[in-house]
């Protein structure tokens, strides 16, 4: 018999079909039809400029957007090549551990729902809202954050913010905790997951499958370790595997890794060198419009010293906080905004930066630079050619071999195994599709 | 002894050109060649790439605005990834304009199926011995490849409602 599932199906999070041969209930062959969220990434890419590419790179992986600017940031640095400063490399991995917890806390928190586990989802939204807060304070959004910039971040950490992740992430841990006993002691729970979506190591490398799918195989493969790039050599962590490569496996692996990513915010935030450097601010803090007044009367005294009071979506990128977690280079960097409004040179760099035309020049050439997403291995591959458009945007995504896998995954199955599995592989369309 | 150092050593006629640019060690091979080197990465103990990681392709229609001559228009790109010995190797292709064909890999990477079957969709590369070369992001009946540099990037191919 033939069963179609989807494109729009309430238990499938994302727009995907599937067209299943059916013995009874058992699944004989599943085709996969894939593209309802096609939004041209890569050809956008093509027509704006490298920093413009940020909020396209938000909508790849939805649910953490945070690692995809930060492999596209990467990316554009290798191009470049250019370093960027400690305290900027800290946050960048602080934010991207973030982003993983709350994918992980989203793809177990789904499936489990989808099995019928309605609290356990409930909890572990409410802990993806603890971190999702912390999220908010730095980048000023939750979901399209375009945080990171070329040669840094947009803005700094705010003052005592460790001290609150501190608290969220005791918070997660007790969810944790919590979820746990829910859902690894239950019976139903259990008995679906085990042995149910099964894959081989060999397999699973043959298909090019990475992350927390191949981890549950037995395959200890994280770019964290195999290639630490920012300061992930620096941090201490395990990357825990499973040995069967079912859904149960790939369970308990990506409940450890949540663990795992809550030590490496610890780590980072005790690790991270001291943030704003107050240097010459020994002036008055003044409004943004009142300083380009000055600026413009020739009224000059004094105003190198003085510090803006900006609109809070502009937050944290002000002089004191700008050189600490942005590149010197003023080529890729735009200047801090006292130098924008108070001085002619600080508005020439700041719109050779943003003019049409003018913008980040990487020379010709190409790079891959992987990072780990919360699904696997996320690689952006650029071609400049020494332009201010990228010639090539490619992304790599994750679960793009996962669901070439899927009929693999499935055949042999019950129908109903379809979910937990289906659940395991945490297809984000926004990133299958581009 | 690199990758590419290796590679250079046993294929040195069917290479056009290598470099290393920012640390990225690539090999541009001729087509013909392709399928005798990805085996030779797959299978040699020293290469041992089990994973081809991507496989995507590049336009160079009017590159840098006509200010750089690239021959031939397209180039199929392929990173190798191997677990044991943790190196990776960018493959390039160069393929003409007039009849863009390559070989498949799908023999001996399962990845390459739907990475092949992309490539096809987005610039109508063609892979000789694929089983199921068929479009996978748009429909069966989107007519032209979205990335090809002459496909307008704001022209609409709706299949349901009003035809601009």
């Amino acid at each position: 018999m033939l069963l179609n599932v989807g494109p729009s199906h309430p238990a499938m999070h994302g727009v995907i079909r599937l067209i299943m041969e059916l013995e009874g209930e058992k699944i004989h062959n599943v085709e996969v039809e894939i593209g309802y969220l096609h939004r041209a990434f890569e050809k956008m890419c093509e027509t704006v400029t490298y920093t413009q590419c940020f909020p396209y790179t938000d909508r790849l992986n939805y649910v953490s957007p945070l690692i995809n600017n930060v492999g596209f940031a990467m990316t554009v640095e290798k191009l470049l090549g250019i370093d960027i400063p400690e305290r900027a490399k800290y946050i960048r991995v602080l934010m991207s551990e973030i982003s993983r917890v709350t994918d992980h806390l989203t793809c177990i928190g789904a499936s489990a729902m989808e099995l019928g586990a309605m609290s356990a989802f409930l909890y572990m939204i409410k802990a993806r809202e603890f971190l999702y807060e912390l999220v908010e304070e730095i980048t000023g959004a939750r979901l399209t954050i375009s945080y990171v910039r070329i040669g840094g971040v947009k803005a700094d950490l705010t003052a005592g913010f460790a001290d609150r992740a501190f608290q969220k992430i005791a918070d997660v841990r007790k969810v944790l905790i919590e979820t746990d006993e829910l859902l690894t002691h239950n019976r139903i729970f259990f008995d679906r997951m085990k042995g149910t979506g099964k894959i081989s190591a060999q397999d699973a490398v043959s298909h090019g499958i990475t992350g927390p799918f191949l981890r549950g195989s037995g395959v200890a493969y994280d770019v964290r370790k195999a290639n630490p790039y920012l300061i992930y050599d620096r941090l201490d962590f395990e990357v825990p595997t499973g040995t069967d490569g079912d859904n149960l496996d790939r369970y308990f692996v990506r409940m450890a890794e949540m663990e795992q990513s809550l030590r490496m915010i610890e780590q980072c935030l005790q690790q991270i060198p001291d943030g704003p450097i107050a240097g010459d601010l020994t002036g008055e803090v003044i409004t943004a419009a009142h300083m380009v007044d000055s600026a413009k009367m020739g009224e000059t005294e004094g105003l190198l010293q003085d510090q803006v009071d900006l609109d809070p979506t502009l937050q944290g990128s002000t002089r004191k906080y700008s050189q600490g977690i942005n590149t010197d280079r003023k080529d890729v960097a735009l200047p801090p905004k006292e130098e924008t409004y108070g001085n002619i040179e600080g508005l020439m760099n700041h719109f050779k930066l943003v003019m049409y035309g003018h913008g980040i020049h990487p020379p010709v050439g190409e790079a891959y630079v992987p990072v780990e997403g919360a699904n696997g291995e996320l690689g952006f591959y650029i071609v400049s050619d020494g332009r201010d458009h990228p010639w090539r945007v490619r992304v790599h995504p994750p679960c793009f071999p996962i669901m070439s896998a899927l009929p693999k995954l499935l055949a042999g199955d019950m129908m109903a195994d379809l979910i937990p599995t289906f659940g395991s592989v945490n297809m984000i369309a926004g990133e299958l599709d581009r | 002894m690199t990758p590419l150092q290796r590679v250079q050593e046993k294929f040195q006629s069917q290479i056009v050109e290598t470099h290393a640019f920012r640390g990225d060690e690539t090999v541009v091979v001729r087509p013909g060649a392709l399928r005798e080197i990805a085996k030779f990465l797959k299978e040699d103990p020293q290469m041992d790439f089990n994973y081809l990681m991507d496989l995507t392709a590049v336009d160079y229609l009017f590159f840098a605005g006509g200010r750089i001559q690239k021959e031939p228009r397209f180039e199929v790109v392929y990173h190798f990834y191997s677990l044991t010995h943790n190196h990776r190797l960018r493959v390039k292709v160069p393929v003409d304009e007039k009849d863009p064909q390559v070989d498949t890999l799908t023999d001996l990477w399962a990845s390459a199926n739907w990475y092949e079957r992309e490539v096809w969709d987005m610039y109508g590369i063609r892979f000789k011995g694929h089983p199921n070369l068929k479009r996978i992001l748009m429909y069966e009946e989107f007519k032209g490849h979205a990335l090809r540099k002459d496909y307008p990037f704001n022209k609409r191919q709706p299949l349901i409602g009003p035809v601009y």
